[in-house]
């Protein structure tokens, strides 16, 4: 008997392997091995992974970044930190190769040395160059490795999204695949994820349908939520504004980087609607339970689409709102 | 896709190179591939004891042990004081001999050798005797004729003849108590047998016995049927020799002659070791190369023992890398750095796993609480780490010498943690702590120290050390292993507990609006696409228009 109980205890909390592949979910083994290593070629991960690298090849091919006011390269150019900024009153310093929004400081509003945060804290300029300095001791950054701090253009986040976020950005995550994009959500941060886009550190992962855009369904830890946990607004009225253009941005990202299977952090600028924020060599799986689909089914699709070679970034983004999605209108 | 199928060769390739190799030295060297059997080693010391004569010189002759069956002498030493030994061969007998120019008071010479028993020795150094002329004066002859007509009469050949001889001399009557007066019972066999035109030789056997001391040799009796021979005991009449029982002398010449000296004594103790059969297959495959027949053996134990003990633990990181391996990739263990609880766990072996244990966590724990205080410090990455390394070094110092203290030797093995693999430990669980939070820390420290002692159990297993150190061939087969499970494309089993939420979302509701699961759609649209990709493809584009033209009037 107490077999049988463990056997269906098992079935409870472990699913069937073969049914998750009948659904087409993608493994993290599947998705090293098919996707990461066979698309994204190596040598263009620095590309990725350091954002000045990004913002430039990203104002070479004309995709919409956040403006860059300056960059920290060395103490000497912390010192210099006024003349750098340019008498911005809003700006971002972030460190070129962080991850998981660490160390991303957002000013306000600045005058005569004063610096006001997100938050209301104010900083002086000291505190300003200190956190500059840690940022190029690689505090950081990805192993602590030495780092360089990008001055950007404070984003003006577009009032579609109030009361869908609590504190902090909500971006939204196209998965592109050979320049189609294939699947999206929108993450947003709550009290428990401390305000960051993380998941798993208990954001909120809504599904976007690619046709139109609409949420799809909402999951935080896993587990399927209709509200969001802070601001208890319908997660299910989410539509995100300017969809096809967020499509094509996401979608001119392929050509941009060059690397075949991409997550494309993107968020909407009231003044200048869809901008590139980051991309992401090695985007997570979470974005399938979001969307309550499976990824391998959209990807198998398009491996089999004998042209995709030779069709335009409109035409790739047309193709994905024509398969892929939930919602007609 | 064509490097798929190079890769899949490959793999295979190696594979069988290994097992193969595996195979090889198993026929070859008969190393066990389990190292339950073991087998027994005898090891043998003769004392020789002698009062020298005054104002001589010494020399000592003392046979050997004869090549036999079953079992193979695997090295033999001398222990003699100011005496020269070299090893003579005499009337065709192996003796060594022992010289000295002038001893003085009661002489103790040594002679140790150590015996494989081993069933597949089948070499005997025993040769057959030539019968010698019987003189035999009277009554004595009549006597030998009377026993030899009544074992004539009862047997059919010689073996036979032989046992009915025994039979009658141990029968008590006048004959045999006469003859018994002139001749011991083994030599008087021998006579009876060789009056009967039958070889036959007195030869020496020594009962082996696990700790025994003092012991003599015993005299058996070797009768021949042209050149096979069956060893005969004189008191009982049985046939056949024992395991236990050693073969001295095989020659029929003296055990011992000894010239300038009186009153000498040989005895003998016995000393049984049991070792891993592979084992005595290294220590055959030894003496086989000592003896000339160098063939290749591929395993560690041709190397210098020094670099040996290396190589044994070398060799047993690939099992500890295949674990960690495994337990990522199919399992889905989080662990905090790749290959740290390989190294742990090689740490584990020397320390053994509770101290182990107890250690790794104290230091980690300690050096997390001293971590939190620097890292209020704002330092520089590199002065932090030194910092840390410092501190985990004060650590174990603290714990070997309190513990050394208290009366715990154990404690000092704490040294043997890898200090830079555990500082980086505590600088990357402090980082995870601040970023995500103590239950991340736990998840991936109890994660690693998971990993790291199953890499243990696997490492320490009697099993698997013996096949890595006696089968480099596995090395191969973990390489394919690991090649394979680098190619696996499959769910880890941790993911289909993070998916099983998805799975019963996506049964329940089949993606949202939609009637059907998205996967059947679209796999029908692959098909579709496959079959015939021009009208497919032209058919979606129609699609594509309708939908673009109703939008447009909607948008108007």
């Amino acid at each position: 008997m107490s077999v049988l109980n463990f056997l269906s205890n098992l079935k409870n909390r472990y699913a069937n392997p073969w049914q998750l592949q009948s659904f087409g979910i993608m493994g993290m083994n599947q998705r090293n091995v098919n996707f990461i290593s066979r698309f994204n070629q190596r040598k263009l991960f620095p590309l990725v992974d350091n954002k000045l690298k990004t913002k430039k090849i990203a104002i070479e091919h004309k995709v919409k970044t956040p403006n860059l006011i300056g960059v920290v390269e060395n103490q000497q150019d912390v010192k210099n930190i006024i003349s750098i900024l340019k008498g911005s009153k809003a700006f971002c310093i972030k460190p070129s190769r962080g991850s998981g929004g660490k160390g991303i400081l957002v000013i306000t509003h600045a005058e005569h040395e004063h610096f006001i945060k997100g938050s209301g804290q104010v900083m002086s300029t000291h505190d300003v160059q200190r956190h500059l300095s840690n940022i190029l001791a690689g505090l950081f950054s990805l192993g602590g490795k030495p780092d360089i701090a990008l001055i950007e253009d404070l984003i003006h986040f577009d009032h579609v999204f109030d009361g869908y976020s609590y504190e902090g950005v909500p971006d939204t995550r196209v998965i592109v695949f050979e320049g189609f994009p294939v699947m999206s959500m929108m993450r947003l941060s709550t009290q428990a994820s401390d305000g960051k886009a993380n998941l798993h550190q208990g954001a909120v992962g809504v599904g976007i349908c690619i046709r139109t855009g609409r949420a799809v369904r909402a999951v935080q830890h896993n587990e399927p939520v209709k509200y969001h946990p802070d601001t208890e607004k319908d997660l299910a009225t989410l539509k995100v504004p300017h969809w096809t253009e967020v499509l094509t941005l996401a979608s001119s990202c392929y050509n941009m980087s060059g690397l075949g299977y991409i997550g494309t952090d993107i968020v909407l600028d009231e003044r200048f609607g869809p901008m590139l924020l980051e991309l992401n060599a090695r985007p997570g799986l979470a974005i399938q339970t979001a969307n309550n689909a499976g990824l391998l089914p959209r990807l198998k699709l398009i491996l089999a689409l004998p042209n995709r070679h030779s069709m335009s970034i409109s035409q790739k983004v047309q193709f994905s709102m024509q398969h892929f999605g939930v919602f007609n209108s | 896709m064509a490097s798929r199928g190079v890769f899949y060769v490959v793999t295979l390739a190696l594979f069988i190179a290994g097992l193969l190799l595996i195979i090889y030295q198993h026929l070859t060297f008969q190393i066990p591939v389990f190292p339950g059997k073991k087998s027994e080693v005898w090891t043998v010391e003769a004392k020789i004891e002698f009062e020298p004569s005054a104002n001589t010189a010494a020399t000592i002759d003392f046979a050997i042990p004869a090549i036999q069956p079953n079992f193979t002498q695997l090295k033999q030493n001398t222990s003699s004081l100011g005496y020269g030994t070299s090893y003579i061969q005499k009337q065709g007998a192996n003796y060594i001999q022992w010289t000295k120019r002038n001893p003085i008071g009661l002489q103790t010479l040594y002679y140790r050798a150590d015996f494989l028993y081993d069933a597949n020795a089948n070499n005997s150094s025993m040769t057959v005797p030539e019968i010698e002329e019987s003189v035999e004066g009277e009554p004595y002859a009549t006597a030998m004729d009377e026993i030899n007509d009544a074992a004539y009469s009862k047997s059919s050949n010689p073996y036979s003849y032989a046992v009915q001889v025994i039979n009658e001399i141990n029968k008590k009557s006048e004959t045999t108590s006469l003859l018994l007066s002139k001749y011991t019972k083994s030599d008087l066999v021998v006579k009876i047998l060789n009056r009967a035109s039958i070889p036959a030789r007195v030869v020496t056997v020594l009962e082996l016995e696990d700790g025994r001391r003092n012991r003599s040799l015993k005299n058996m009796v070797a009768v021949f049927d042209n050149t096979s021979y069956e060893l005969y005991d004189t008191t009982t009449g049985n046939s056949g020799i024992n395991s236990n029982q050693l073969i001295w002398t095989n020659h029929g010449s003296s055990l011992l002659d000894v010239q300038g000296g009186t009153n000498a004594r040989v005895s003998f103790s016995i000393l049984k070791n049991s070792v891993a059969t592979s084992e005595a297959g290294m220590l055959l495959a030894s003496v086989e190369k000592a003896s000339g027949s160098d063939i290749v053996s591929l395993s560690i134990d041709s190397l210098p023992i020094e670099e040996q003990s290396v190589f044994k633990t070398i060799l047993l990181l690939p099992i500890g890398v295949l674990i960690v391996v495994f337990l990522r990739i199919i399992i889905g263990i989080k662990t905090s750095g790749t290959f740290m609880p390989v190294l742990i766990s090689m740490a584990f072996l020397q320390t053994s796993l509770v101290v182990g244990l107890i250690g790794f966590i104290s230091i980690v724990c300690i050096g997390l609480i001293v971590r939190s205080w620097l890292s209020y410090l704002n330092l520089l990455l590199i002065a932090r780490i030194s910092a840390v390394i410092i501190t985990v070094i004060a650590i174990i110092g603290c714990i070997s010498v309190l513990t050394y203290k208290i009366g715990l030797t154990e404690g000092i093995k704490v040294t043997f943690f890898p200090m830079i693999i555990l500082s980086w430990t505590i600088e990357r669980m402090s980082i995870l702590w601040e970023e995500e939070g103590y239950k991340e820390v736990l998840v991936q420290g109890g994660g690693s120290l998971f990993v790291a002692v199953c890499a243990y159990l696997a490492m320490n297993s009697l099993i698997i050390q013996h096949i890595t150190f006696n089968f480099l061939g596995l090395q191969l087969i973990i390489l394919s292993l690991v090649l394979i499970m680098g190619n696996y494309t499959g769910f880890r089993l941790s993911e289909l507990k993070r998916f099983k939420p998805l799975a019963v979302q996506i049964k329940e509701n089949l993606n949202g609006d939609n009637t059907e699961i998205e996967a059947k759609t679209l796999n029908q649209k692959i098909k579709d696409l496959k079959n015939n990709p021009q009208a497919t493809l032209k058919k979606w584009q129609e699609e594509q228009n309708q939908n673009n033209a109703k939008n447009g009037k909607e948008d108007k």
